[in-house]
């Protein structure tokens, strides 16, 4: 009963805060909005047994948040909590294409014949998780840390400003290196 | 709480980030809605995991969704940042073709 309880109030506070994200008239509220939405999911979670990855989805998002504030104020160049604003394009149609998919999912979600669980969760959950991940799963850690890695140089080769491409040209064989200010000793 | 009603928080959670995703200007703010549509998945997933098989690979999977998360925050910055310095602006509408 107090697991329905807390269920529904946190489905409640994330589609609301969800919703919120893309009512309120400025950044700064719309990224809090969205923290809190990411953290009634994680405490979801912990609902139903996940704890390690409720709790990291919590810090995770909580950190993430905080970074998505610094973009904000690096882009849009001002305070973004003193400054009403409202930047849509065709919002009847993104209203009426999220509409039909809550329709689909939310009709599959209840008409769907759905299998009677199988097996039973282990005694302690967040053990049986970091045995697979050291086990049988580790295959799949192996993978997403190359993923991560690459991920670390495309984002840094995307942002830099400018790279040794533009330094050394495309054969990096360009001596001395373009470079906005001579200096150095040698050049 | 049951899987349906779960999965009905889910889909709820996915049209809203869905309607954000198509309908902001602002890179940021569309990237706020595929973050609110990944977390209808992890919540989607978590609930399939609980009520249908509840063994330790549907949790891996779930930090595969987190992990995809970070991927996406991380390049949709990298690339946010790279149309700002080359269009001095961090909306949709001036990032429609790729051409500089």
């Amino acid at each position: 009963m107090l697991v329905d309880i807390g269920f529904w109030v946190l489905a409640v506070l994330a589609v609301a805060s969800a919703v919120l994200v893309f009512v309120v008239d400025s950044m700064a509220r719309a990224t809090y909005a969205l923290a809190v939405s990411f953290v009634a999911v994680g405490f979801a979670l912990v609902l139903l047994q996940q704890n390690y990855v409720g709790v990291v989805t919590v810090l995770m998002m909580l950190m993430e948040m905080a970074v998505m504030a610094v973009y904000m104020v690096m882009y849009m160049g001002m305070n973004p909590a003193l400054m009403p604003m409202s930047m849509v394009h065709g919002k009847r149609a993104a209203l009426a294409v999220s509409g039909a998919a809550f329709v689909v999912l939310g009709a599959g979600a209840l008409l769907v014949d759905w299998p009677v669980r199988r097996g039973v969760p282990a005694p302690d959950v967040t053990a049986a998780l970091g045995e697979a991940l050291m086990g049988r799963q580790m295959l799949v850690m192996v993978v997403i840390s190359p993923v991560m890695v690459a991920t670390i140089v495309g984002g840094v080769v995307l942002a830099a400003h400018r790279t040794r491409y533009d330094r050394f040209g495309d054969d990096l064989r360009r001596r001395p290196a373009r470079d906005p200010q001579r200096g150095g000793v040698g050049r | 709480m049951t899987l349906e009603t779960v999965l009905l928080v889910a889909a709820a959670l996915f049209a809203v980030g869905l309607y954000g995703a198509i309908s902001q200007q602002v890179v940021v703010m569309v990237m706020m809605g595929l973050e609110v549509m990944v977390n209808a998945v992890i919540l989607a997933a978590g609930a399939m995991w609980w009520f249908l098989a509840p063994d330790p690979t549907g949790q891996v999977l779930l930090l595969v969704v987190l992990a995809a998360m970070t991927v996406e925050m991380a390049m949709g910055f990298a690339v946010a940042t790279l149309v700002h310095r080359h269009r001095n602006s961090d909306m949709t509408d001036s990032a429609t073709d790729l051409a500089r």
